[in-house]
């Protein structure tokens, strides 16, 4: 805590300098002085006592009021210097938490990785960044031995660690289903079970599950109050909602889900996300459903991957690099 | 070797002045400069407010330690109030009521060179030393 020798005798330089010259290449160097002493962790209490032992050899004959004055000014000091201090240390701590999140986040990447399936009817692309360190939006991807195609998207309704814990239980709970049990209906009853009973209230999980069959081409789905999906059917040119209609996971344990099916033709792009996407915001203002359903159709010409990659960049710079939400959007584009 | 200087009884708010004059004193007389006796009647007030706060009596006592090359002054606040329960939570950071301030127990840490604590249900004993620089 005590200061250097050589500091003191900088100070007195310093200050010598000065007043002989009045200069303002003292003024910067003084400037200097302090980011150092801030450096070394030297409180304002002792630059108070430095310059009042400078002035003391300076101007040795000094008047005693003016000397207790710099005592007075010292005692005030004191407790500058002790916040100052704890700054000093919370900083510390804080750089050393923000260290520990990040490991936890790129845990939680590991834990929650999801293979994109290839297969040859389908173009798959995804895409899922997280407004903070932890990502509250999840995707899952499930492939039976005939090829079929599971995804689930899901979104907890809180962001930050506590989201992210929840997501790993999901996840595990996901996996836990066998290969020809993954079906929407199914799905969504146990994992609501699985959350009711795990998780404290409060928290809420909104999922979309949705299974292809790659025989009939159909695709089965069944939403937990989550953002509704849209086809892009290739015919009209047009987005048609999907529509499935449920309650959050995690609220009520009896609930069953409502499981509805539609056909995909070819070069039909299925588009699933989170609220994260259509409750971008571009200053004060939401932006419509509309203008996100114009953007993706504007890339629908891409390939799956590009597609998600070029809608994410987009709204990414209309909120200029600041995501408020998780941002996921998953494409599904028949190809054959 | 060490030489009781003196001991301040801690009752009413108006006894945290009075040690922290009597702080002042010994370590005026003991040699330290005018920045470590203003630290050294920080913590004194820190600790005697404690005392007054959380075990409305106690008492702060003053030790003078002998040591080459240095002169120490120990200073020991006791009371039989109700004790800290957690003291490692009470040593964080930001722990304080003062939240913010850097005061509490853990600022007097840092005003000090040596610092421990006792505590049972029994009492309290802060146990503090500054030595002059040389
Ligand atoms: N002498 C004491 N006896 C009992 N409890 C104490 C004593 N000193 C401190 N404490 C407890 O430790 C806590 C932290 O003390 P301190 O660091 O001085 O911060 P503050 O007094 O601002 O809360 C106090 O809130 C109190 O509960
Ligand atoms: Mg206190």
């Amino acid at each position: 805590m005590g200061s250097t020798k050589s500091g003191k005798q900088d100070y007195k330089q310093l200050l010598m300098e000065y007043l002989e010259t009045g200069d303002e290449s003292v003024l910067y160097r003084a400037e200097q002085f302090s980011k150092n002493s801030i450096q070394q962790s030297i409180s304002p209490d002792e630059i108070v006592n430095e310059h009042y032992q400078s002035l003391l050899d300076i101007i040795p004959d000094m008047d005693d009021r003016i000397k207790s004055s710099f005592q007075f000014l010292i005692e005030t000091m004191i407790s500058y210097g002790m916040a100052y201090q704890e700054y000093h240390v919370l900083r510390e701590k804080q750089i050393e938490l923000r260290s520990e999140i990040g490991v936890a986040a790129n845990m939680q990447d590991t834990l929650l990785k999801t293979q994109v399936p290839q297969v040859d009817s389908l173009d798959i692309g995804v895409k899922s960044v997280a407004a903070k360190e932890m990502n509250g939006d999840y995707h899952h991807f499930i492939i039976d031995d005939k090829g079929n195609i599971g995804i689930a998207i899901a979104d907890v309704i809180g962001k930050g660690i506590p989201a992210a814990f929840c997501m790993s239980m999901i996840k595990y709970a996901l996996e836990s289903f066998s290969e020809n049990q993954i079906f929407p209906k199914y799905i969504l009853d146990s994992i609501n079970r699985v959350v009711e009973r795990n998780v404290k209230e409060g928290m809420f999980v909104t999922m979309f599950y949705g299974f292809y069959d790659v025989d009939t081409n159909y695709f089965h789905y069944a939403s937990a109050g989550h953002e509704p999906g849209f086809i892009l059917r290739k015919e009209s040119h047009e987005f048609e909602e999907i529509d499935a209609k449920g309650l959050l996971l995690g609220v009520e344990s009896e609930v069953t889900y409502e499981e509805k099916f539609t056909q995909i033709e070819k070069d039909d792009i299925i588009v699933l996300f989170t609220d994260g996407v259509t409750e971008c915001r571009y200053g004060d203002r939401f932006i419509e459903q509309e203008e996100v359903l114009d953007v993706i159709k504007s890339f629908s010409h891409l390939p799956a991957q590009e597609i998600v990659d070029s809608v994410y960049k987009y709204f990414e710079r209309l909120q200029d690099f600041e995501l408020r939400d998780d941002f996921t959007i998953a494409v599904l584009k028949r190809i054959k | 070797m060490n030489e009781t200087l003196s001991s301040v009884p801690i009752r009413k708010e108006w006894d945290i002045v009075g040690a922290r004059q009597t702080g002042r004193n010994w370590a005026k007389d003991l040699g330290f400069g005018s920045v470590d006796q203003a630290r050294i009647a920080t913590a004194i007030s820190e600790l005697a407010r404690n005392i007054y706060l959380y075990a409305k009596v106690g008492e702060i006592n003053f030790e003078r330690l002998d040591s080459v090359p240095s002169i120490g002054l120990k200073i020991t606040a006791r009371d039989q109030g109700p004790g800290i329960k957690e003291v490692s939570k009470v040593m964080k950071d930001g722990y304080s009521t003062s939240g913010g301030l850097g005061a509490g127990l853990p600022g007097v840490k840092r005003l000090m060179d040596e610092f421990d604590i006792e505590s049972t249900d029994a009492g309290t004993v802060v146990t503090v030393i500054k030595w002059t620089r040389i």
